[in-house]
């Protein structure tokens, strides 16, 4: 009883993702090739990865950084190029003869290796950027990202990124499951590590950072950390939208994609990783899918077209949207709490039983 | 010496044309407290910022433990705008930043409390423990080191009993009072396992009855944790209670030091404090 005492929150929350994962696996075996189910949760698996790895520096580390989209880039290009099939290189790659990479990696080994090449620059860049404090860091971070989307486009580069033509015919399985897996497994990994002693000198530098130092933590080392590993399963998120996408280009990575990012992040509540994968899903669920009627002309029974709605209309209801959101959840949905299932049990429970909440 | 804990050596800190300190030189003891007074802006919290390494002291050296820690000279546009004294005594440049320091065994707090404003009274212990740590992060992610952490936490527990912070230790750290959190600061510095601890103002903003227990507190904590104590302080009372020895200091000149029964009838003291009156010829 005592083990179940320390650990019943770890194991209601095991307990309710292997539930969700079995509605996944419902849903992949169950629901019509054609539901909208199988894109909107490879998005939402993607970007819900960002978001974690985006709140592990911003909302637990406190750097507030704008370069996911770059460092997402790197990950898509490198996967994409990795993973090409080998008959289908030489066409991919006409404009440049053939690409320098000439074998085809399995996909895991493709996306580790995304990540590691993301963590690479994203050491490069954190050596000098990470002296720069918050909003310096967020224009200093934002413009690498716009330089590296350039830099990918040059014809010079064009044997290894095909220049500013598209890749495609590589890996991209469209199974949801592997998605779910992946993003399971690296967010799995970020919350090991928030939780570990590590995460608690991040939260420290995040509350402040004179005491941190104060207090011994290594201001640089644990920045660059902090850095490195955002931006590596930044990369890894780059390389799953790029499976999603089964076509890698450059001009997909705007920073656009960082502000929707950032945006998740926001709604869901910097420093809670639950929020971030919770706001991801409404997020993606909505613009692409509940809220797609509002972008088609339609005409009533009785005749009359229903007024506003038409192209573009999705957009100005999904932004009033979101400011009645941030305006009444100032925190975010979440705050910086963690979705608990044993707690929320409890909650119900009491809630049916007639208790009042609060009494023990 | 082998029973010095701090030498500081001509410390001189100028910003620009100020000279904050001006050819600081104290020793502190194995074991002692040692006080640091002045009236305000005598440069007491610059003296502690340049100990502990916030701010490079523009030249002098520091010793801790018998090791020299900082050293430093008059560089750069500073060469020219210099005006403290023993100029050209100190030839190298040794800079550590905070954190190396509180690695060596110096922990400090902080005039204006710093704490870790989202995080428990536990928690707030828990993550000083971070610098003594033997894990990497690999290992500490997929808690390899459960051992070493369980060990960090089994500390931490043991360390809020002994300073009596064990009943509100789930507690968000912000939300203690005052007092508590003055208690707090102090434990968390004290969980890097110093040999110094630097207490910068600890009764700033305490009532008389809260200085008293503070400064039990202290005494206290000086015996538990076999430790040396530096203290900059406001509160006569406090100062002359606990210290075994005072350094005055006024517009960063050291211009006492001795006993806490010398400080108080020492004419230089209490001309700095109440001020001198001048008789005009």
């Amino acid at each position: 009883m005592k083990f179940w005492d320390k650990n019943k929150r770890l194991i209601c929350n095991l307990c309710f993702i292997l539930l969700l994962f079995a509605v996944l696996v419902i849903i992949q075996y169950t629901a019509p090739s054609t539901s909208m189910w199988f894109s909107v949760i490879r998005k939402v698996c993607t970007f819900s990865l960002a978001a974690v790895a985006m709140n592990l520096l911003n909302g637990f580390t406190g750097l507030f950084s704008l370069g996911q989209a770059g460092f997402m880039l790197l990950g898509a290009y490198a996967y994409s190029i990795f993973t090409i099939s080998s008959d289908m290189r030489t066409t991919v790659f006409r404009n440049y003869g053939d690409s320098v990479v000439t074998f085809c990696l399995p996909m895991v080994l493709a996306l580790i290796i995304a990540g590691l090449v993301a963590a690479f620059f994203a050491f490069l860049i954190g050596l000098p950027v990470l002296r720069l404090k918050s909003d310096y860091l967020a224009i200093a971070t934002l413009g690498f990202a716009e330089i590296v989307r350039g830099i990918v486009q040059l014809t010079q580069f064009g044997p290894v990124t095909n220049g500013p033509d598209p890749i495609n015919n590589f890996t991209s399985p469209k199974n949801i499951l592997v998605y779910a897996a992946i993003a399971g497994i690296c967010i799995s990994i970020i919350i090991l590590l928030i939780n570990s002693t590590y995460g608690r000198a991040l939260k420290a530098i995040r509350d402040d950072e004179i005491a941190a130092e104060a207090m011994g933590i290594n201001l640089a080392k644990h920045k660059q950390i902090s850095f490195v590993i955002s931006s590596f399963f930044c990369g890894i998120a780059g390389a799953m939208f790029a499976m999603c996408n089964s076509a890698v280009s450059a001009v997909s990575f705007t920073s656009a994609m960082t502000y929707q990012i950032l945006l998740v992040v926001v709604i869901g509540g910097i420093g809670s990783i639950s929020g971030s994968i919770i706001a991801a899903f409404i997020y993606y669920a909505s613009s692409e899918w509940w809220l797609k009627f509002l972008d088609l002309e339609t005409v009533t029974k009785t005749g009359t077209k229903i007024p506003l709605l038409g192209p573009g209309f999705r957009m100005v209801v999904f932004s009033v949207l979101i400011m009645i959101v941030v305006l009444f959840f100032r925190k975010g949905i979440m705050g910086t709490k963690e979705i608990s299932v044993y707690d929320g049990i409890i909650k119900i429970k009491n809630l049916l039983c007639g208790k009042k909440e609060g009494a023990k | 010496m082998d029973n010095n804990v701090l030498h500081i050596e001509n410390i001189t800190m100028q910003f620009g044309g100020v000279v904050a300190v001006d050819n600081l030189t104290m020793d502190v003891n194995k074991g002692e407290i040692v006080a640091l007074i002045g009236p305000n802006g005598a440069g007491k919290t610059t003296a502690f910022n340049a100990i502990t390494g916030v701010y490079e002291p523009t030249n002098g050296a520091i010793y801790f433990n018998g090791n020299k820690v900082i050293e430093n000279f008059p560089k750069g546009k500073m060469r020219k705008l210099y005006s403290g004294e023993n100029n050209g005594l100190y030839k190298s440049s040794i800079v550590k930043t905070p954190d190396k320091l509180t690695k060596l065994g110096m922990a400090r707090t902080f005039q204006n409390i710093r704490l870790f404003k989202s995080m428990t009274v536990f928690e707030n212990v828990l993550t000083a423990k971070h610098i003594r740590r033997t894990s990497n992060l690999f290992t500490a992610t997929f808690r390899f080191n459960f051992k070493e952490e369980a060990r960090m936490r089994k500390e931490t527990l043991e360390l809020l009993k002994l300073v009596g912070l064990e009943d509100v230790k789930d507690e968000l750290a912000t939300s203690l009072p005052y007092g508590k959190q003055r208690k707090l600061e102090i434990a968390r510095a004290l969980a890097t396992n110093p040999t110094l601890l630097l207490l910068d103002e600890p009764a700033a903003g305490m009532n008389p009855q809260e200085t008293e227990e503070l400064a039990e507190f202290i005494s206290d904590i000086r015996k538990k944790f076999d430790i040396t104590i530096l203290l900059i302080e406001h509160h006569m009372n406090l100062v002359m209670d606990i210290s075994d020895r005072i350094y005055v200091i006024e517009f960063g000149k050291l211009i006492a030091n001795g006993l806490p029964s010398e400080i108080q009838s020492n004419q230089k003291v209490i001309d700095a404090y109440l001020g001198v009156v001048e008789e005009d010829e």
